[in-house]
């Protein structure tokens, strides 16, 4: 809890979230196209955001 | 079996055991032994973000747009990674000023403004209250599908029958009864709910677990997994437009993102939010764990919702059934009981979390920042002669409690279907993201004034119900829709959803500009021209500050005026209770370290304890009327308050520096102090060597002496025995020539006044050199000397005199230690990665491990000085060593007692080592070298 690090990490990670769920990245994936049976762009918005907490947790755990 | 007689029984048990959770919550938080400090209860308990609206409405969006709904969930993730700088800020500045609601810290940033309270409760009441009332809807609604069991039919037009029918009411009651018992049990200096905030982290389990089973049991009961749900859908026309929603047109990504940028306010600025977040918040060190649990909630509660909304959509195709009811009429549909009654649970505790914890949080705002104000203001009710208002507040906190609901409940039977209530959930989004530039830019810009943040929240509310809320109204025909299609008295240029010409967007993200605009603008506009008071400077500082000030730094006072003890403390007492009051107070002193509270001084420090004790239990605003009733203050000129934070801001720094000072003090003391302990180390040294060096020049000065003595004396020596004196005499004079030469150059040599002529040196030629040079003393031993070389002869940078001087030191140590006719010495020259090496092997007497380093330092010798006779000076290695190093290279000894030495030295190879000659240099004849001979 007493890393100076662990702020400026978070706000990476909020700049890689903003970034990935906003406009030039987003209509990348917004077709009609299907990965293993799922429609890319629900694919695409879900695996994005479980990589977000997946960061998130990682510099949480992490910076001590 | 799903009559009512079965619902209403599971419903009201399910209601028993929040009630119990939440009185054991209590019971335990009464003991001191708290089951919510803990984070991960902490992160369920902020889910109380998902509402009905989530557990049924997510799915009724996910129907018409696709992906179009997560942003609501995304903008909190995204939020999230920024709460550890934003809301700890928030939590620390509310837990130094004993904040309990939003209006309370948006005006106690402002210098405490009771107009700022006011104006952020009308917002926040008028904001939620619908979004209240769709709660209630949820609950009567799903309540009117479930028990026409099986029967999957929409209720048509609401009954609007006698109130006391309806289901809504009842609950509306319950849910009053339950938050007054457990909201409002005392007044509380730091209003924490612990049973409370138990109940609600119950109740965001239920709801989780409610809709993963019907999400599960949806996707893998009904379909056969995510892949087949999608394959089908994609046969379906209406459904498979929503694999690509996006599409393209700028305005949908615009509105992606302001319903990001929407929903990242809202977590933080909903009232319950920062009730749970905040005001509940135990320890502040929770926020890290939550930071990516809650995310992962919300992860978790939408994996299913697309599945189940096209799921529905093709189930339901053609019939009548409203897509926000198929995570209840799918499992109807399909016979299964039990799972529909418990999303009809879930659905009960998503709503029944958000109206407690919403009607909590208004009433908190309603008592504190609304009623108490104008009840202390009005003479006529005799409040300043009451002596315990403890009993007041509570019964003004209860009443707004039960006004809370029943507003929601009767904008709910007034609503009914209308649109202005079905889209409530984002417009009260947009309603609270006003806040926003008042408290983030409140606790970044101690420039911003409480004029600029009243001109903020005004103009951002008043385009906010122009844009959204009146609009809304002309949708449910309340108002005439002509002033939608047509703009106010026919004026295009002000239509609600076009104002001034902007179109293209949908209604959210284009009041969300506006409101924006108008909001940040008049905050920063109105700050910028408008002067703080003394008061609203204080406070500025201490919000913007509070990680600078807070814990550790002198507290700032910033009051100046009399007031007295007896008087603060029955103030205090008035609204705490005698007992809670006596029991601060003694806190308070024991804090000072006084040993009792009578001895407090009533000082700056007491009035500012009292006040943030009061504004605790009535707000900030109402706080400070009072304490300015019972003390006499003098105004203070914004000149004072600025000297006063000055200094204290002055003492700090100058703390902070002396910290720092102090700092370097100690690191200039501890190297001055080794510096000391090397200085007498040498000064050691240096004494030794005098005593060394006069040592040795007297041994060989003595027998000078003594010779020429008996010389002198006796005359008539004969000529043999004169002889053998005189040369014995000559001997000794040049060995201590020597001696002196060596001495001067080892000086020379250490001072760095040497005169070095570096060149590139043959390294066989030295070599030859060197045996020439010591040929003699090999050939009158009769030691054998060999040389072995490898095939060529490397060049380095060295003062060639000064190699030679090392070589025919190490060759004439080497026969000085071997044994006549059986010694043999070896001179290996090698070239290792780079580095020349040098090697002179003798088969003496060989350097025991103890003397390898000894040997190197100076006048020291190998054995016993005291009882051998000394075999040189003892200064030539130290010299040789030093030459070697000052090429950069090191000379070192390897050796097995008793078998032989080998001396080994190492130069840097010369670059470019292009240049390379062949062995021929060994062969050639070079002048014999001046440099004195070594020992």
């Amino acid at each position: 809890m007493r890393s100076t690090m662990k702020g400026p990490r978070l706000v990476a990670v909020f700049l890689l979230g903003v970034l990935l769920f906003n406009y030039p990245l987003l209509a990348l994936f917004n077709r009609e196209v299907s990965v293993h049976g799922i429609p890319l762009l629900y694919a695409y918005v879900f695996l994005a955001w479980a990589l977000l907490i997946a960061l998130l947790a990682l510099v949480i755990e992490r910076s001590r | 079996m799903l009559q009512s007689w079965v619902i209403i029984p599971v419903s009201l048990a399910y209601l028993g055991t929040l009630f119990a959770i939440a009185y054991y919550g209590d019971h335990r938080a009464d003991r001191g032994r708290s089951i919510i400090a803990n984070p991960y209860i902490y992160a369920l308990s902020l889910g109380v973000y998902a509402t009905a609206w989530t557990f049924y409405g997510s799915v009724g969006r996910a129907a018409a747009d696709g992906v179009g709904f997560l942003p609501i969930y995304i903008g909190p993730t995204l939020m999230m990674a920024l709460w550890w700088l934003v809301m700890r800020k928030i939590i620390r500045i509310s837990k130094a000023n004993r904040i309990t609601s939003l209006a309370d810290f948006v005006s106690s940033r402002y210098g405490k403004s009771a107009a700022l309270a006011g104006l952020v409760t009308v917002i926040a009441v008028i904001g939620v209250v619908p979004y209240i009332a769709l709660q209630l809807k949820a609950v009567s609604h799903s309540f009117a599908i479930l028990v026409r069991y099986p029967e999957v039919a929409m209720s048509a037009q609401r009954d609007s029958g006698p109130i006391l029918a309806d289901t809504a009411f009842w609950m509306a009651l319950v849910l009053a009864t339950f938050t007054i018992l457990f909201g409002t049990r005392h007044l509380d200096v730091s209003e924490r709910h612990e049973g409370l905030v138990a109940a609600i982290a119950f109740e965001s389990l239920v709801k989780l677990v409610a809709f993963l089973a019907v999400g599960a049991f949806i996707t893998w009961g009904i379909y056969d997994g995510f892949a087949d749900i999608f394959a089908r859908a994609a046969a379906h026309a209406q459904l498979a437009a929503l694999f690509a929603p996006l599409n393209g047109a700028a305005g949908s990504f615009a509105n992606w993102a302001s319903l990001t940028v929407l929903s990242m306010f809202a977590i933080m600025f909903l009232p319950r939010q920062f009730q749970i977040a905040v005001v509940e918040n135990v320890n502040e060190n929770h926020l890290g764990k939550a930071i990516w649990l809650f995310p992962l909630y919300m992860l978790a509660m939408n994996v299913f919702v697309i599945p189940v909304a096209f799921g529905g959509v093709m189930h339901f195709s053609g019939a009548a059934v409203d897509p926000d009811t198929f995570v209840l009429t799918l499992p109807m549909g399909q016979r299964q009981e039990a799972l529909a009654l418990l999303v009809f649970l879930g659905g009960l505790s998503a709503a029944t979390g958000m109206v407690i914890v919403e009607t909590i949080a208004l009433s908190t705002m309603v008592c504190n920042d609304l009623v108490m104000p104008v009840l202390l203001r009005m003479p006529s009710m005799g409040l300043a002669e009451r002596r315990n208002l403890t009993g007041l507040l509570l019964g003004i906190r209860r009443g707004a409690i039960v006004g809370v609901v029943l507003l929601g409940y009767f904008y709910f039977r007034l609503a009914g279907e209308a649109y202005a209530l079905v889209a409530i959930g984002l417009i009260s989004f947009a309603a609270v993201a006003q806040f926003a530039p008042a408290v983030i830019g409140g606790i970044y810009w101690k420039g911003a004034t409480r004029a600029g943040a009243l001109a903020g929240l005004a103009a951002g509310f008043i385009v906010w119900l122009y844009t959204l809320l009146l609009p809304s109204f002309a949708k449910s025909g309340w108002l005439p829709i002509g002033f939608l299609e047509n703009g106010p008295f026919g004026i295009g240029l002000l239509k609600p959803y076009a104002l001034f010409g902007l179109e293209g967007l949908n209604d959210i993200t284009h009041a969300m500009l506006w409101s924006a605009l108008a909001n940040v603008g008049a905050y920063v506009l109105v700050s910028v021209f408008t002067r703080q008071s003394a008061g609203e400077e204080a406070q500025a500082a201490r919000f913007v500050d509070v990680f600078r000030h807070g814990g550790d730094g002198p507290e700032v006072h910033v009051w100046k005026g009399t007031a007295s003890l007896p008087e603060l403390k029955a103030l205090l007492a008035r609204f705490l209770g005698p007992e809670r009051a006596s029991v601060a107070v003694a806190d308070y002193a024991r804090r000072r370290g006084l040993a009792s509270p009578e001895l407090l001084p009533a000082d700056a420090g007491l009035v500012r304890f009292v006040e943030t004790a009061l504004a605790g239990a009535i707000g900030g605003a109402s706080a400070r009327i009072m304490v300015a009733s019972a003390v006499n203050e003098d105004v203070l000129s914004i000149e004072e308050v600025r000297t006063m934070l000055d200094e204290a801001s002055q003492v700090i720094a100058y703390s902070h520096e002396l910290e720092h000072k102090s700092r370097e003090l100690m690191t200039a003391t501890a190297e001055l102090r080794a510096a000391n302990e090397r200085l007498q180390e040498l000064d050691r040294l240096k004494d030794d060597f005098v005593s060394t060096v006069t040592h040795e020049l007297r041994t060989p000065l003595t027998s000078i002496r003594a010779f020429s003595e008996i010389l002198h004396d006796n005359p008539g020596l004969d000529a043999e025995e004169r002889q053998k004196f005189l040369t014995i005499i000559i001997q000794e004079s040049e060995r201590l020539t020597r001696l002196i030469n060596q001495v001067l150059d080892l000086a020379k040599l250490e001072s760095g006044r040497a005169e070095w002529q570096i060149a590139e040196v043959d390294v066989m030629a030295v070599v030859e050199d060197s045996i020439n040079a010591t040929g003699q003393l090999f050939r009158d031993k009769n030691v054998g000397l060999e040389t072995r070389t490898s095939q060529v002869a490397p060049l380095v940078r060295a003062d060639r005199d000064r190699l030679v001087q090392v070589l025919i030191n190490l060759l004439s140590n080497a026969v000085k230690f071997v044994k006549p006719d059986e010694g043999r010495v070896v001179v290996d020259v090698a070239v290792t990665a780079g580095m020349l090496r040098v090697r002179v092997t003798d088969n003496g007497p060989g350097v025991g491990i103890r003397d390898q380093h000894v040997i190197f330092e100076k006048f020291r010798q190998a054995g016993d000085t005291m009882t051998e006779k000394p075999q040189g000076t003892g200064l030539g290695l130290p010299i040789s060593r030093q030459i070697i190093e000052h090429f950069g290279g090191r000379l070192w000894v390897e050796s097995v007692p008793g078998d032989g030495a080998t001396f080994v030295f190492e130069l840097p190879v010369a670059q470019p080592a292009a240049v390379q000659k062949p062995m021929a240099g060994l062969a050639r004849g070079e002048d014999m070298h001046a440099a004195a001979p070594q020992e």
